[in-house]
Parts: structure tokens; sequence; C-alpha cells
């Protein structure tokens, strides 16, 4: 559970990043952090971690307030998956590479020999178990560092960026793995952009602006409300951009997944042609 | 890193920003000569007390004074050691000539530094390129030069963002003995260097994407041109060479010593 | 006009096994915007660095087959010759920018043609203002966002004046609103200078109403070509891994339930819109 209050966040630089933020992560929860670059989004989910601390203000995670101890022991418990898998690999398999961090959290050889072969075994990658991480794609690459991850088995999930530079098979593995962490009971959160991936997924939306929230709720609604995206510079979903011009015609304007519009037409024209 | 606050460039518009760095280049050398020229104290004074009005002028007091107390640790180890040295020298003397020559040494190198200073804080890295690209230096180093202070920001944001994302895999860097902390580091260089290899690569085709090595004779968007305050500048420089060498010929210095 | 053709073209990278570009052949009239897409590894990075001559002189590696580009046979010409003919406009926006200010950068191709200063100037800035970045032409390259960038690389490109501009999926780093202004600034300047456009992207719910053909490439070979709403009424265009728009998915999930929706495939919300809005006056009436 993360629990926000009144979070400030001031630069070096002079740059305040966030002005006031509150909010609470219920345990389980998945939430997708929106909103334009340099909205403060980054800022926000580096503070779970304990990368960055509070100018003013205090966040607790799982009761513990982050001020309070390290970003080694706070990442036990939320694991980061950084934008560009670049900037963590270094070893010389993909093997060494997981091991890092299991290695650095104090895990047991046996028990990390284990949870290699699980991570492998999750993402897909068991075959590139003794290659060299710079050889493979791109899309490899951002798996070992997702593995990389997961092998430890933080309670909370949080991608930054996820879908950049993705083809659409990927997104939909992505989504996927999402839908599968849950299960397992993991709070995810996400940073993003990508209205599509989100209007598929439909979690929590907290939209940023400026430094502060600006909404906060189910994906659904606040993709849907025109004056709120506009504000902070995003996009209205393809499919709610259909249904913002049918509604004149006596449709529901909050919908954004394509299964639902489907039938939501279906029955509409059913009806009028009785 | 204070030493190189006072080399950090910042775009100010004034007269002595907008002198053109090849007069600059030419009053430090000067500058430098006429440091070396003096070993006592009331002419390197001087030297001292020269570029303080251009510093003023250009608004760059407070970088300025950040470089010198970047300095300082430095300036007293030179101040130190040629005080140590002159005491053993003669038989654990220690005279109030020795302490001036101590002091004449250090401040030496202080002018050689506040002059450095002062030509960085005021000239724009862009300009500097432009200078570099106008004489005869090989347009590759040119490039070299203006393409590495254009990724300065850039390397250094990455340092912290691969940083942050070990640190969130468990990496304390701040833990163990001094070997252990070095290994430490192991895990920042590699993702770095790799990554400075990767961005060399995609530089490398833009460039050649961008008609790189179509002719030997390449020109320039810009020009450099002379303006009435470089041929200003390039008179006092000429006059504090001139005078600088007429005093060290003919005019006894006294120091200040003699007066105790 | 052809001003692209490749026949059979394939490539193998040095060191590498497989080629990376089987037997390509595509043909590009003069003035076209045409989209190739296809899932990650498919070739596509491939194939445009094959447009301007990176492959063979950059890259080395065996290159077999034909390639013409505006007239000009790419294997027997230097990059730096093709470069007035063809731009490249790649992924990363900062990696492509070098100079301290922008409109150095934009001048760097012309200052490496050796172009005489004052027609130099005049290129600088009519590109700027092309692509609407004059206001920032003093600032450095890193002060300004990632979607700023991607337009410099444009104006960077498009000062040496090109018959063809090539972009690799120029908007990957950026958000949809920027996204959305690289892809309108692409479409003027295929619109009104009649430069040729090869773009290759995923993000097809903002790019496919730009397209006059749609090239799908999947593990090194082209697999289609040609309209682009023939192409995304086809079921295997799905199977291959391409994203198709939403609408165009929806359209064709209705269809397929026997809703009669006219024929024309909607390419994006807005024709989506207006067949659906159509097919419910007439189903109101009926």
């Amino acid at each position: 559970m993360i629990e926000v209050e009144d979070l400030h966040f001031r630069y070096p630089n002079g740059v305040e990043a966030l002005k006031g933020v509150s909010l609470v992560i219920k345990r389980g929860e998945f939430v997708a952090i929106m909103g334009q670059n340099g909205a403060g989004k980054t800022t926000l989910v580096k503070h779970f971690n304990g990368l960055l601390k509070p100018s003013k203000g205090t966040i607790r995670v799982d009761g513990v307030a982050t001020t309070e101890t390290s970003v080694a022991s706070l990442s036990r418990n939320a694991g980061f998956v950084f934008q560009n898998p670049d900037h963590q690999l270094f070893s010389e398999t993909v093997e060494e590479e997981i091991a890092f961090a299991l290695k650095n959290f104090g895990f047991k050889e046996e028990t990390i020999e284990k949870r290699i072969t699980w991570a492998l075994n999750l993402l897909g990658l068991s075959k590139y178990r003794k290659t060299s991480p710079f050889l493979l794609s791109g899309g490899e690459r951002k798996r070992v560092a997702l593995a990389s991850v997961l092998a430890w088995d933080p309670e909370i999930l949080i991608l930054d960026e996820p879908t950049i530079g993705q083809d659409h098979q990927q997104k939909e593995k992505l989504r996927q793995f999402i839908i599968q962490m849950q299960t397992q009971g993991k709070t995810v959160v996400i940073v993003t952009h990508d209205v599509e991936f989100v209007s598929e997924c439909n979690p929590r939306v907290l939209l940023m602006k400026e430094g502060v929230i600006v909404a906060d709720g189910e994906g659904k609604k606040i993709l849907t409300t025109p004056e709120v995206l506009t504000k902070s510079s995003i996009v209205l979903p393809q499919i709610a951009q259909v249904f913002m011009k049918l509604a004149p015609l006596g449709f529901p304007k909050d919908v954004i997944d394509v299964y639902e519009a489907k039938e939501i037409l279906l029955r509409k024209l059913q009806e009028m042609r009785k | 890193m204070s030493v190189f606050d006072g080399l950090k460039f910042r775009r100010i518009k004034s007269p002595i920003h907008n002198l053109d760095p090849r007069m600059k280049f030419v009053y430090v050398c000067a500058a430098f000569v006429a440091a070396i020229l003096f070993g006592k104290l009331i002419p390197l004074f001087v030297l001292f007390l020269l570029p303080i009005p251009f510093v003023f002028l250009a608004g760059v007091q407070k970088e300025w004074l950040r470089s010198l107390r970047g300095a300082a640790f430095l300036a007293g180890f030179i101040f130190f050691v040629n005080l140590a040295s002159s005491f053993f020298t003669s038989n654990y003397t220690l005279t109030a000539a020795a302490v001036e020559n101590s002091a004449a040494m250090t401040l030496r190198f202080v002018v050689l530094v506040e002059s450095f200073s002062v030509f960085f804080l005021t000239t724009s890295p862009d300009h500097l390129g432009l200078a570099l690209e106008q004489t005869k230096v090989p347009y590759e180093f040119a490039f070299a030069f203006t393409t590495a202070v254009r990724f300065v920001p850039v390397l250094a944001e990455e340092a912290q963002t691969i940083m942050d994302a070990q640190k969130a895999r468990g990496l304390e860097l701040e833990k163990g003995g001094i070997l252990k902390r070095i290994r430490n580091y192991v895990p920042v260089l590699i993702p770095l260097i790799v990554s400075a290899i990767r961005r060399s690569l995609e530089l490398a085709e833009a460039m050649e994407s961008r008609a790189w090595g179509a002719t030997e004779k390449r020109t320039n968007l810009f020009a450099l041109r002379l303006h009435r305050g470089d041929f200003a500048l390039l008179a006092i420089t000429v006059g504090i060479l001139v005078v600088s060498i007429y005093v060290y010929i003919y005019v006894p210095i006294p120091t200040l010593s003699q007066f105790m | 006009m052809t001003i692209i053709e490749t026949k059979n073209l394939t490539y193998t990278y040095p060191g590498g096994t497989t080629p990376s570009i089987n037997n390509v052949s595509i043909k590009v009239q003069k003035g076209e915007f045409i989209l190739i897409t296809g899932p990650s590894g498919c070739g596509k990075t491939t194939l445009c660095r094959c447009l301007n001559g990176l492959i063979p002189h950059f890259y080395q590696g065996e290159l077999k087959g034909h390639i013409t580009v505006t007239g000009i046979d790419t294997t027997k010409h230097k990059t730096h010759e093709l470069a007035k003919n063809v731009g490249l406009v790649f992924q990363n926006p900062e990696n492509q920018l070098f100079a301290l200010s922008i409109e150095k950068d934009v001048a760097f191709g012309l200052e490496n043609l050796g172009m005489a200063r004052e027609e130099m100037q005049e290129r600088v800035e009519w590109a700027l203002k092309l692509t609407d970045i004059y206001d920032l032409r003093e600032r450095s390259p890193h002060e300004v966002s990632g979607g700023q960038q991607q337009r410099v690389a444009i104006a960077a490109v498009l000062a040496m004046q090109p018959e063809v501009i090539v972009l690799d999926e120029p908007t990957s780093f950026l958000d949809p609103l920027s996204a959305e202004k690289i892809f309108e600034v692409i479409h003027e300047l295929n619109k009104e200078l009649g430069i040729t456009v090869v773009l290759v992207e995923h993000r097809l719910d903002l790019t496919a109403k730009y397209a006059d053909h749609i090239i799908i490439m999947d593990e090194g070979e082209v697999v289609f070509d040609g309209n682009p709403r023939e192409i995304l009424s086809t079921e295997e265009t799905r199977l291959i891994g391409v994203g198709i728009p939403k609408a165009t998915f929806l359209y064709h999930m209705l269809k397929k339930e026997g809703v009669n929706l006219g024929e024309v495939t909607p390419l994006s919300s807005e024709d989506l819109t207006i067949i659906l809005q159509e097919a419910l006056k007439t189903s109101d009436r009926g």
C-alpha cells in the first residue's frame, strides 16, 4: 500500500516538479499514471522506491516512511523497471544479469538458481540463459530487464513507459503479462502516455499536469472526458473519439474498449431494425 | 567540482561575451606570458587585478569567485611547498623574502587560473567551436570539441539514470571498503560505456546521411568578424605585453620585504 | 515516374548468418506517401538504410539485387552523394543533433556540401519555418522537447532539399500529441512540396490515413504491398501482428456480424464516425 500525503519535490536546479500530490494506492491495484512530458509522472514514481525523497510532505510504502530507510530496502518491496533496458544491462550472461539483484538482496545460492529459472520461464527467455544480453534484440533486452526485476518477486511493480518502441504483438504480450501479475495479487503501477494501450487495460488512471493530480478515477471515465484530457495534452482514444461524435444519437460517452463498442453498436442497430 | 563551475558557460549577453573568442584567447596567452615573466609579488598582483573590471562588466563575479575558491586548495599547497623548500634549503630559517616569494609563486598560479576562468566564463561553447572552425584547426577537431560539449549534459543525465536503475536493483554504492566501492561502479560504468558506443554509432549514421565528407572545402553558417571592441582588447593586450617586457628589462621591482 | 525501385534486394549484415531482408522488390512513384510496417525485426530498418546508401557503404556486408533511388544506383555512389537526393530521419531524436545551436544543426548538411553562406542562411530559415521551429533556432538541442528535436532533424534533412525523405519510426520516443504534430508536418511536406515520403511506423491509427500505399514486411520479406484500405481489411494482416487502427478493427467486426456499413474501409476514427452515422440514419428510416 502506497500512501502519499501532500508531496512536494524540488529538483536541485530549482524546478518544482511536484506541488502537493496526495493519493493512496491499495494492494493489488493496477494504476496508470498519465500526463504530458514534464507533468511529474516519473518524479512521482521515483519516490515509491526512495530514489527521490520528498522536499515536503510524506510518503509511506507499506507503513514505512521512505525517508526512514534505504533505496535498496524499499526496492526489495517495489521493483522499478526503467524505460531503457540498456541503462541496466552490464553482465556477461543473462543468468548473471538476473542474479545481480538477487545477490544484492542477500538471497541464498539455491534460491537464486530457482528464481532465475522461474523468471526466465515466465518471460520465455530460457534459451538465452547463457547468452550475452548485448547480443539480444531490443524487445528481448526489455524482457531481460523485466525478468531481472521480477526475479526478486517484489509486491509492487513499477513500469516506466513500458510500451515505447514496442510493436503491436509485444504490447499485447505486455498487457497479458500485467493481467497475470494482477492475478498474483501484485500492485502494478505504469507510467505511460499510450492512451490506446491504457484503453485496452482500463486501469485506474491518475492524470497529472504540472506537478499535481488533475484527475483520479476509472480509466473509462477519465479517458472520455475531453475537457480534462485537452488540459493535459492527452489525445482521446480512437473508440472514444467515435462515440463522442455519436453521443447525440443516444450512445453512451464512456466507451473505450473495442469489444464493448461492438456490442453497443450491434444492439442499437438491431433495435433500430425492429 | 567547484573548479569546473568556473569553467561552465552561462548564456549572458554582455560586451565581454560578444568579444571574439580568438582575441580573448590572445589576451589569455599574453597574461600567461606576463605571469611567467614576473617572479615578484607586486607585478603579479597588478596582473591579478587586471581582469577584474572585465569580470564585473560580464556579470560573472559569482562564478569567477567560485572558481578561485576551487583553486584555493591547490594554491595553498603551492604556497606551503615553496615555503617548505626554502625553509629546508636555507638551514631552517624563514625569511620575509621567502614568504614573499612563495606568495608570488602562488599568485602566479592564481593569475593563470583566473585568466582561463574569465575566458571560459565569457565564451559560449558555440563561439569557441566557431573560433576553432575558423582558425587553421582541422574541422574534425572542432567538430569533436563541439559535439563533446553538446553531449556532456546528456551523458551526465544518463549516468544519473543508470545509477538510479542499478540502485533500484539493490546496488549500494556507499557500502563496503575501498575495493568493494570501486567494484560497485562496474554496473554503472559498463552501461554508460555501451550506451556511449551505441550513441556514437547512431551519430555516425546521422552524419553520413547529412553528407559528411562531401567536400574538403566546408563552409560555415556563421562568420566571426572582428569589431571595435575586439580591436580595443587587442590594443590592451599588446599594451600589457609591451609594458610587461619594458618593466621587466628596465624597471627594478621592489619587493615588499625591502620595506620591512 | 518511379523514384525508388528495388528488385530482389537481399542483404546480410557482416557476420550475419541469415539475410535481414530477402528478395525485396518494391516500387515507389514520385510524390507518393508510403508506409512501411511490420513486427519488430522484420527488416524495415534495414530497408531504410538501403535507401540512402548507408547499406552497403557504411555497414559493409553483402548486398544482392538491384536498387535505384532517384535514378541513382546506390551501390555505385557514396552516401554523401545520395544525401542530396534522399534524406533519412532516425528514431532517436537526441542522437541526430550534434551542434550547439539548432540553426547550426539545420545547416550542418549544407555546410558539408560547401554551400555559399547566403544561400545556406536562406535555406536554413526556410526549413525552420516549414517545420514551425523558427523561434527555437538559437536554442541548444538539449533544451527542447523530443518532439521539437525531431522537427529539427526533419528541418536539417529538409534543408538539403531532397526528393525523397525516409523516416524510420520517428515518433517512437514521443507522446501521441507530439507524434501527431510530426505526422502533420510530414504530410504537408508531401502535399505542398511534392516530396516523396517513406515512413516506417507502428502507429497505423495516426498514419494510415495519409498513405498512398502500405508495405507490410515480416521476417525480411514483403508480404503485402498495396492500397491501405485493402491491406487493412485482410485477416492475415492481423495475424502477422500488425496493429491495425481500432476504428478499422471495429468496422470489420461489425461487418462479420452482418451489419451493412458500405464498402469503404475506414482508416481513422473520423472515417468510421461518418460510416456509422450513415448506417444509423438509414436504420432509423428502415
